[in-house]
């Protein structure tokens, strides 16, 4: 940009910045504070952190209740490990399925790729709710899959699906496999196949030349894909909620349950930051990842 | 590609396809049910589709999902594209590494943080200034909280590898930087544009979780009507409702894909007529 441009620049600049500053960023900030209050009566339901004083003097109240509830209260340990259990199989469930997918697609013909990726692309765009709702549909004891099985003499009795921690997976795996399938397709795609001729005129065979140039070349898109499906699933509360059973320990539906059952917003707002310094680890990795690929 | 590509990876491939779109065929087919019960088919029949017309409920919560939508996305893309043009655009300045953390955060973030910081920004700025009133307003900020990170990666891809010597050459005879801009790059990048808000606008329609945090009291949009209904069960008016709102989606992102890939071909032809 010209040295002229620079005033104008900021027209550009300013709006998102600020705009995602005060309503991405800042409310992070009024969580922090607010998980130092305590639970009131009154509304807002909880206690002034931070306050002036008749005599103008700033009072401030701080309670580490909150935290001190979360490490002895063990509910949510437990949820935060099972939401972590939970994720980490369903996401390795994922790259399973998600990785031939994705290989497929780019070793398909270029004008296929462009439909088969619309193809992924369609789901994942489609309401949420409303597949994992789909999947109940599939799942539940007289859906279509028992229908099928019964019929097919393979059970004799429906098999129970629905409300377990089963058809948490299902439902993740059935929701979260297109963002697996996207960024594994981009890493693949730009890979060059006289690498894998190299590897074969060398010596290997098919097997071996997966293992040694594919493998390696896509990690990049394994990683971007996993984070993709883990972080969110860590987090998820409409597939628990909906397929999960009633005591389903999932972090997303017991943070649910505290604010809108509970009404305990001091709590959920420490929940919800202990949950978040949880992810900074995994976020941090997805963004490196992601802007390396970008300045690729 | 030389080798012909395993079965192996084929039948994966067609495998993950039917299980992404079976559960979505069998719930439209099941909508067409003439039975109440959901188990027993009692023949072809559109009458679920013609309840819904009469549900109020429904209809009210509809009405205002699909204003949000419009709001949040056109919200979503102005802003979506400033700050891809600013991280295109302008290599250095202040705050570029933090605009580009809070774009790409959203995308990650679990909904539900999002939905209680956020609900909890509004309920102290009310304190402060009395505004804003929770509802349609504050479902609208949240909105285009999230959805503009989905903007700015889809236009900030599709303006770096918009060929800048065009907009150089208007530059040179004699176009402002913004003329140049407005005229030669803003058409290249307009079909990243429409199809980014025919993105926001299906994410918006869907949001659950995001809107039943920072929504107040009457103002239930389409998902959460949903939600409590489907927490019930299985039901065939919602198995109507479900098929119209996949199918309508279904429309607008095939039409986001095909406007994104003609504009992609004439501009390859373009280019190809252009080097003669």
């Amino acid at each position: 940009m010209k040295p002229n441009g620079r005033p104008g620049r900021w027209l550009i600049i300013l709006p998102p910045l600020v705009f995602l500053l005060l309503f991405f960023l800042v409310p992070f900030g009024f969580a922090f504070k607010i998980s130092f209050a305590q639970a009131a009566a009154h509304v807002p339901p909880y206690s002034d952190v931070l306050s002036v004083t008749p005599d103008r003097h700033l009072h401030l109240a701080i309670s580490l209740a909150n935290y001190r509830f979360l490490v002895t209260d063990e509910l949510y340990g437990l949820a935060y490990l099972f939401s972590l259990k939970t994720a980490f199989f369903s996401t390795l469930v994922c790259l399973i399925l998600g990785y031939p997918m994705a290989y497929a697609i780019a070793r398909a013909p270029r004008a296929l790729q462009g439909v088969l990726l619309l193809v992924i692309m369609l789901p994942f765009w489609t309401s949420f709710l409303l597949r994992v709702y789909a999947l109940e549909g599939i799942i539940r004891d007289n859906g279509l899959l028992n229908t099928l099985l019964l019929h097919l003499g393979l059970i004799h009795h429906p098999l129970r699906i629905m409300r377990t921690n089963l058809a948490v997976y299902l439902g993740i795996i059935y929701s979260y496999l297109p963002f697996m399938v996207l960024p594994l397709f981009a890493t693949l795609e730009k890979l060059d196949p006289a690498l894998l001729e190299a590897a074969t005129d060398l010596g290997s065979t098919p097997w071996q030349a997966f293992c040694d140039v594919t493998v390696p070349l896509s990690l990049p898109g394994v990683i971007a894909g996993s984070m993709l499906v883990f972080i969110p699933a860590v987090g998820e509360f409409v597939i628990p909620s909906l397929l999960g059973g009633p005591n389903n320990l999932m972090i997303g539906k017991v943070l649910w349950d505290e604010f809108f059952g509970n009404h305990d917003w001091p709590v959920a707002a420490a929940v919800a930051i202990a949950f978040l310094l949880l992810l900074a680890g995994p976020i941090a990795i997805y963004q490196y990842y992601n802007v390396r690929q970008l300045e690729a | 590609m030389p080798a012909r590509t395993p079965l192996f990876l084929v039948s994966a491939l067609g495998f993950g396809i039917a299980v992404l779109y079976v559960p979505i065929l069998v719930l439209i087919g099941y909508s067409f049910n003439a039975s109440p019960l959901v188990n027993v088919w009692g023949g072809f029949s559109t009458v679920w589709y013609g309840t819904l017309w009469h549900n109020g409920e429904l209809l009210r919560a509809a009405l205002l999902s699909l204003e949000v939508a419009v709001s949040a996305s056109t919200g979503a893309v102005i802003l979506g594209t400033l700050a891809a043009i600013a991280l295109v655009r302008f290599a250095r300045f202040p705050g570029r590494l933090l605009l580009t953390g809070m774009v790409n955060a959203p995308l990650v973030m679990p909904e539900i943080i999002t939905g209680i910081t956020q609900l909890l920004l509004f309920v102290s700025m009310v304190q402060l200034l009395s505004w804003p009133h929770r509802g349609f307003t504050t479902i609208v900020i949240s909105h285009v909280t999230f959805c503009t990170a989905y903007v700015t990666i889809t236009v900030q891809a599709r303006l770096q590898s918009a060929d800048r010597s065009l907009e150089e050459a208007a530059q040179d005879l004699g176009a402002s930087p913004a003329r140049a801009f407005l005229e030669i790059t803003l058409p290249i990048i307009a079909p990243a544009i429409v199809s980014s808000w025919l993105l926001c606008f299906t994410l918006s329609l869907d949001d659950l979780v995001i809107s039943s945090f920072v929504s107040g009291p009457g103002a239930s949009t389409l998902p959460m009507v949903i939600y409590s209904k489907v927490k019930l069960g299985v039901s065939p008016d919602i198995n109507a409702l479900a098929s119209l709102i996949v199918c309508a989606v279904g429309v607008c992102i095939l039409f986001a894909g095909w406007m994104m890939r003609r504009a992609e071909q004439r501009r390859a032809l373009e280019t190809q007529l252009a080097r003669g």
